[in-house]
């Protein structure tokens, strides 16, 4: 017993900690990589259809709106829950990291997709028809145009998702998917001692600090519209 | 070539239908500058945005060297717009790209190899004086720089025509005459046709060859700068010219009025001449043979057009009647233009 002290540091099984540090960093990591491309994928669609003359366009544009809107409203807790069987059937597990993936990635990915989506929209039109009356192939408009102009708002808004990806692996963890939040609950919360619980959230706000610094250098290496 | 025949463009708004472009017809001369001129709205971008297929007419075609354009779609339409250089108002490049990739843009997108487009890159960045600059971003780049990474960007893949939609808009006076000397130049180097639209006649007056007037979706006149300037026939191109000849118009008029105010017995003319005239002893030569005649200088102007000058001079005559139709008379023999603007 460690009578709720929060200094109680030799009761810290650091072999444990370190796993479970590892496991947290592992999640984000694999999830976020799955979360940029759908999102990409996602937002470019969205940016793509709107403002089409084409019905069939506009419904797509419609019913992926819609699909992106509801999934960001659904909060995290219960999306897990909502995923429960699909998880199963997915990944043959509901328990630890790789269970976690698919609610994870389900539940950011429309969150990045409207940041990409909005990254687009703040392109200059002008630049986009600059492109087309070169000649440009819609293809060449997205990977010379929209990806590399909007790289520094893709990568704040990677690195917002990230940070909020950390908390819901946390999130996850307290119910069973392994990681930092895992370890809180479990050795932390549940058997009253608050050092692995203080650790556990030190941590983890490292972690956050390390994401954001290098999202923030990387924006100011990539943005070269004020120097 | 470039032939624009019966082209019509009506836009459907929420408002009703809007006629952007309304019957033009129009031949643009290899080689030729040509200037299309027009108040804001009246239709000038539509019209060259659908040189190269940014917007579809709705009616006639347009033709450049026999091939019709008007109708190409998907890899035909992008074959033709590489041979279509633009440069825009607000320049419109990468940020994200330094002046020499911003330049190798249009190559990528036709697909030169990589050497190739590396030196042919550096080729137009050395033509439109910007050596040195190249591996700098246009954030760095002043406003007349980044418009000549512009015109580089838009002459990378040999054009046959450029596009210039208000290029000098967004510059200072100075700054608007490096670019448009650049233009000059170029037209001349490579016999490239410019299609130039401006809302300023000294634009025009610089460097074009002939001018296209527009109003309201329509050419309202068109012919070559230099008769358009001597001799605007509608109202709106009188404007522009006036503008232009003589921008302190309003200043001359005030003067005029106080002239006639306190000169009531004067006869006031205003006299236009063109190319060589403007180097003759006109007044001189009034005063030789009148010298009882009073003769003052209100005020005067000559412009240069690619054609040669043009020049307008305010006078005052002041003496008996012989002597002012004597005046007169000699400066219709000298194939003057003269006004009276106000007689007694
Ligand atoms: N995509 C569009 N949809 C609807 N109306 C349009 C569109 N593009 C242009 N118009 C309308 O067509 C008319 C002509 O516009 P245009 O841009 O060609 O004028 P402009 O002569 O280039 O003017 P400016 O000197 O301001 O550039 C305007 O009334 C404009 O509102
Ligand atoms: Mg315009």
């Amino acid at each position: 017993m460690t009578n709720g002290s929060y200094f109680a540091f030799k009761t810290v099984d650091w072999g444990n900690m370190g796993a479970a540090t590892w496991e947290t960093i592992w999640m984000t990591i694999v999830s976020m990589i799955a979360v940029a491309i759908l999102g990409v994928l996602l937002g470019l669609l969205l940016f793509e259809t709107t403002a089409s003359n084409n019905f069939a366009v506009k419904a797509l544009n419609w019913i992926v709106s819609f699909l992106v809107n509801v999934f960001r409203s659904i909060p995290f807790i219960i999306l897990i829950m909502l995923l429960l069987p699909i998880t199963k059937n997915l990944v043959g597990t509901i328990i630890g990291p790789t269970a976690a993936l698919p609610s994870l990635i389900v539940s950011a990915a429309p969150f990045y997709a409207r940041m990409v989506e909005l990254a687009f929209h703040e392109i200059d039109r002008g630049v986009i028809e600059a492109a087309e009356a070169m000649g440009a192939s819609q293809w060449q408009i997205v990977y010379k145009v929209l990806l590399p102009e909007s790289m520094p708002a893709l990568v704040s808004g990677a690195t917002v998702t990230t940070i909020s990806l950390i908390g819901y692996t946390a999130m996850a963890g307290a119910i069973g998917a392994g990681g930092l939040g895992n370890l809180a609950y479990i050795d932390g919360f549940q058997a009253s001692n608050n050092t692995i619980v203080l650790v556990a959230t030190v941590i983890i706000v490292i972690i956050v600090f390390i994401f954001q610094f290098i999202g923030d250098f990387l924006v100011r290496r990539i943005d070269k519209r004020t120097l | 070539m470039i032939e624009f025949k019966d082209v019509t463009k009506t836009f459907n708004t929420k408002e009703g239908d809007l006629t952007a472009v309304a019957d033009v017809n129009l031949t643009i001369e290899d080689g030729e500058i040509y200037g299309i001129v027009g108040y804001s709205g009246a239709g000038k971008s539509t019209l060259t945005r659908m040189l190269n297929g940014l917007e579809t007419p709705t009616g006639g075609e347009i033709d450049i060297n026999g091939d019709k354009i008007t109708g190409l779609s998907g890899s035909e339409l992008r074959q033709k717009r590489q041979k279509i250089g633009m440069i825009f108002q607000h320049f419109n490049l990468l940020w994200s790209r330094t002046v020499l990739k911003n330049i190798m843009f249009p190559l990528e997108v036709a697909g030169v190899p990589r050497k190739e487009r590396k030196e042919k890159a550096q080729h137009l960045v050395d033509l439109v004086g910007l050596t040195g600059r190249e591996n700098s971003y246009p954030s760095e780049l002043s406003g007349g720089q980044k418009q000549r990474v512009g015109v580089a960007r838009a002459l990378a893949n040999d054009p046959e025509i450029l596009i210039s939609d208000e290029a000098t808009s967004a510059l200072d006076p100075q700054t608007t005459d490096e670019v448009l000397d650049l233009l000059l130049e170029i037209n001349k180097k490579m016999n490239l046709s410019i299609v130039l639209i401006t809302h300023e006649m000294h634009a025009i007056r610089k460097i074009c060859d002939h001018v296209a007037v527009m109003d309201s979706g329509r050419v309202v006149e068109q012919g070559t700068v230099f008769n358009v300037f001597r001799n605007p026939q509608q109202e709106i191109t009188k404007r522009f010219v006036n503008e232009e000849v003589d921008p302190s118009l309003s200043d001359t008029n005030i003067v005029l009025d106080d002239l006639i105010k306190s000169y009531p017995n004067g006869t006031i003319v205003q006299l236009v001449f063109h190319g060589d005239q403007a180097k003759l002893p006109i007044v001189s030569e009034i005063i030789h043979q009148y010298p009882d005649l009073q003769v003052s200088i209100i005020e005067g102007s000559i412009h240069q057009t690619q054609e040669g000058a043009i020049g307008t001079l305010y006078l005052q005559l002041i003496g008996n009647s012989d002597n002012v139709d004597g005046a007169m008379a000699l400066l219709k023999k000298m194939r003057v233009e003269t006004e009276v603007i106000h007689h007694d």
